[in-house]
């Protein structure tokens, strides 16, 4: 077998495209087990993982979870927030402590880019960045990718564009590059002041306006506006960003082709997107939420050594 | 009484009289007695060959961080001093960015004791601009001048009025002192890790702007033309801060600045990988900013190097990025990496590099030493540009590791080092 993940998966960046569609096409006989009655596949028996939470979570905390205990992994939830220890200090010294109890696997949340990158080296178990500061979320992008796929049947020449905090978001950068790696066309949208200063160079269009986003996109990936934004003088209000940046129903009914709306979750609804939006036919975010499960339990399957052939006969074990 | 030292056959450069020959250099009585060919030994001498070495005035580091009082598990002033003549530095000049601040005659006075204990490289104490370091009140400069401090700054963090300032250049002026600062403006670099560019937007950290250093090189250089006082511009890092003190000087403002080997060699790229070693304030900026300071170093429109020392425990820096404090070590490593990188790289002369490592920073803060000329104090630095080593951190005489160089291969190293007359190093 030519492709394998390595040790980690801390972001998409640094992954080949042919290593970005092992882990999709892994995901697709997973997606069927969580359709069953029982749920559940003996991949990871007798492995150890502990998710490791430094910053609140429910979604992705929760869809770690069940793809470990789908494949029988034995898993320990750690939710380190408000420690009043240095968040430095912390890392080191939880890393040597999980090391020091021989598991096998650690899903790591750190309010800190690169955390996931640092414990990974400094620890022999494998390491899945469930989102680091504003780095990467790669389990989120590849869920968005699958998510994509299962939609156009295709991601190479789409036109997607991100919409929103570029700057602060690791599900953009993430997107960014798992979209650019599979050949999508990828744009950015938002107030100048949440996108990263030079992002055009690393190949992404940047729509001032909503309007010519929207014109412009297959697929639309609305991010989360946070509200400590506003607070923080990014934008005057959140009123206003709807105003000018929000998607609309009456926005997508002048598109020029059917647009697929994605939003990773959790929503504001009036704020960065139009409850009749994500409601709506556009809308993929809850296939996005199921295929989450799906692509966590590629990837674990895929770090724990598992190979690709037999991930179909993982399934079928338990049957 | 110490017995005189002749230095027999060296590469003798002084840049303060534009000397650079082979020649022998004798030191007696703590004193440079004479620089010239076939100099007898007095009675007594101990003579040296130094064929293929290069006798040059001890280095001036006019920009370290010693950390004592309060941080003495990071460095002290006898560990920062040892490292200092390891690198072939014989005077440095003390941040008073310590716990307690030395903003006051009797904490300059503790640093100048300590150094004297410490009897190694000569220490010359940087006294705060305000009191606590905390941006509000001005210091007592007369006295801190009285105990010893040759200068004042509030480094480690920008003097962020304006007023004060404008306060602290006219007083200044009293003392003859230079005024030095770190140019940041705190609004715009709040949060910031690291040089704000497509690196920090890859990596997801939080960047600094080059404005943010740029705006106050720009009001400090408005100061110093309204006050006439003399600014000294901490680490520049940008080409558009180089282009601000070049026009400045056309003008005759008083202004001079510094440069750290680090920021004419290493660009943002270092950071790649979460590398705390690259975490440093300023930040580490991009190629066309190292190739405007390299020029600018060269033409003389930045001053001088100077290191940054800034020593930090080997755990503080085990962290994640953000989570890490600034600052790399620097004395055992600047005239090497200098060496290599600009002499061997083909920028600088080593007359020219020798000169803004020790002429040029003794020139402008006003102290002794820059020089090899008869009768003055035996600072001497003598370097071998042949020797090959690569850098280890363990091997540091620096309490602290915290080096991005580590692992590199460099060429030339201090071989002995001489202060007063007496050899510090080895």
């Amino acid at each position: 077998m030519s492709v394998s993940l390595g040790k980690d998966l801390t972001g998409l960046e640094h992954l080949s495209p042919d290593q970005i569609r092992l882990i999709l096409d892994t995901a697709e006989p997973f997606k069927e087990v969580s359709e069953r009655p029982i749920k559940k596949v003996p991949a990871l028996r007798g492995k150890t993982i502990v998710n490791l939470f430094f910053e609140a979570s429910t979604r992705t905390r929760i869809s770690f979870e069940f793809a470990e205990k789908r494949l029988s992994a034995d898993t320990v939830n750690v939710a380190a927030t408000g420690s009043s220890v240095s968040k430095g200090e912390t890392l080191v010294d939880t890393a040597r402590n999980l090391e020091a109890m021989r598991i096998d696997m650690v899903v790591i949340r750190h309010p800190s880019s690169g955390a996931a990158d640092f414990l990974g080296q400094r620890i022999r178990s494998n390491v899945i960045n469930a989102g680091d500061g504003k780095h990467e979320h790669p389990t989120q992008g590849l869920l968005d990718l699958l998510t994509i796929r299962d939609k156009h049947g295709k991601i190479a020449g789409l036109n997607v564009c991100l919409v929103g905090d570029i700057l602060h978001s690791r599900v953009a950068r993430s997107n960014l590059w798992g979209l650019t790696k599979l050949g999508a066309q990828v744009a950015v949208c938002g107030p100048r002041t949440l996108l990263p200063r030079g992002i055009e160079e690393l190949g992404v269009t940047v729509f001032g306006r909503i309007e010519e986003a929207i014109e412009w996109a297959d697929v639309l990936n609305v991010l989360r506006l946070q509200l400590e934004r506003m607070e923080a003088g990014f934008i005057p209000s959140l009123r206003e960003y709807y105003r000018v940046f929000g998607v609309t129903g009456e926005r997508l009914e002048r598109a020029p082709r059917s647009i697929t709306v994605m939003h990773p979750g959790p929503m504001n609804r009036g704020v960065e997107i139009d409850s009749r939006v994500a409601d709506g036919p556009h809308s993929v975010i809850l296939d996005q939420v199921t295929n989450g499960v799906a692509v966590r339990m590629a990837v674990l399957y895929l770090l724990a050594g598992g190979r690709p052939e037999l991930a179909d006969a993982a399934k079928r074990g338990s049957e | 009484m110490i017995r005189p030292l002749l230095l027999k056959g060296g590469r003798v450069i002084d840049p303060s009289r534009g000397l650079d020959q082979v020649a022998d250099l004798l030191v007696q009585d703590g004193k440079i007695a004479a620089v010239g060919a076939g100099i007898g030994a007095p009675e007594g001498a101990e003579v040296r060959s130094v064929t293929g070495m290069v006798v040059a005035p001890g280095l001036v580091d006019v920009h370290v961080h010693l950390r004592e009082p309060g941080n003495e598990d990071e460095e002290t002033v006898a560990s920062g001093t040892r490292a200092a003549v390891a690198g072939g530095f014989t005077a440095v000049c003390a941040m008073p960015n310590t716990d307690p601040v030395t903003d006051n005659q009797a904490a300059v006075g503790f640093i100048v004791r300590q150094s004297v204990r410490a009897a190694s490289a000569r220490v010359y104490p940087i006294g705060a601009v305000s009191v606590g370091q905390k941006g509000e009140r001005l210091a007592e400069f007369g006295e801190m001048v009285g105990a010893g401090a040759v200068a004042v700054s509030d480094d480690g963090r920008p003097v962020a009025s304006g007023h004060l300032m404008r306060t602290a250049l006219e007083y200044a002026r009293t003392f003859g002192i230079p005024v030095a600062d770190h140019c940041e403006d705190p609004s715009l670099s709040a949060g910031g890790v690291m040089h704000e560019g497509l690196v920090a937007a890859r990596l997801g950290l939080k960047g600094m702007p080059a404005a943010a250093e740029e705006i106050m090189v720009a009001r400090d250089c408005l100061l110093a033309e309204l006050t006439g006082g003399h600014v000294h511009l901490c680490h520049m890092s940008t080409r558009g801060s180089v282009e601000l003190i070049r026009r400045a000087k056309e003008r005759g403002v008083p202004v001079t600045a510094e440069v750290t080997p680090h920021h004419l060699t290493l660009t943002d790229h270092a950071c790649e990988g979460y590398d705390t070693q690259a975490k440093m304030n300023p930040p580490l900026r991009e190629a066309a900013d190292v190739a405007a300071l390299r020029a600018a170093l060269k033409e003389g429109v930045l001053d001088c190097i100077a290191s940054d020392h800034a020593p930090h425990a080997y755990d503080e820096k085990e962290a994640a990025f953000d989570d890490a404090p600034f600052g790399i070590v620097g004395l055992e490593t600047a005239f090497a990496v200098a060496y290599t990188e600009l002499v061997q790289g083909g920028i600088l002369t080593l007359p020219a590099l020798l000169a803004r490592m020790s002429t040029e920073p003794a020139r402008i803060f006003h102290l002794p030493g820059g020089t090899l000329a008869p009768g003055a104090p035996a600072d001497v630095a003598v370097l071998d540009p042949a020797a090959q080593w690569t850098v280890d951190p363990t091997a540091f005489r620096s309490k602290s590791r915290n080096s991005p160089f580590a692992g590199r291969a460099l060429a030339g190293r201090a071989v002995l080092t001489i202060v007063a007359g007496k050899t510090a190093h080895p």
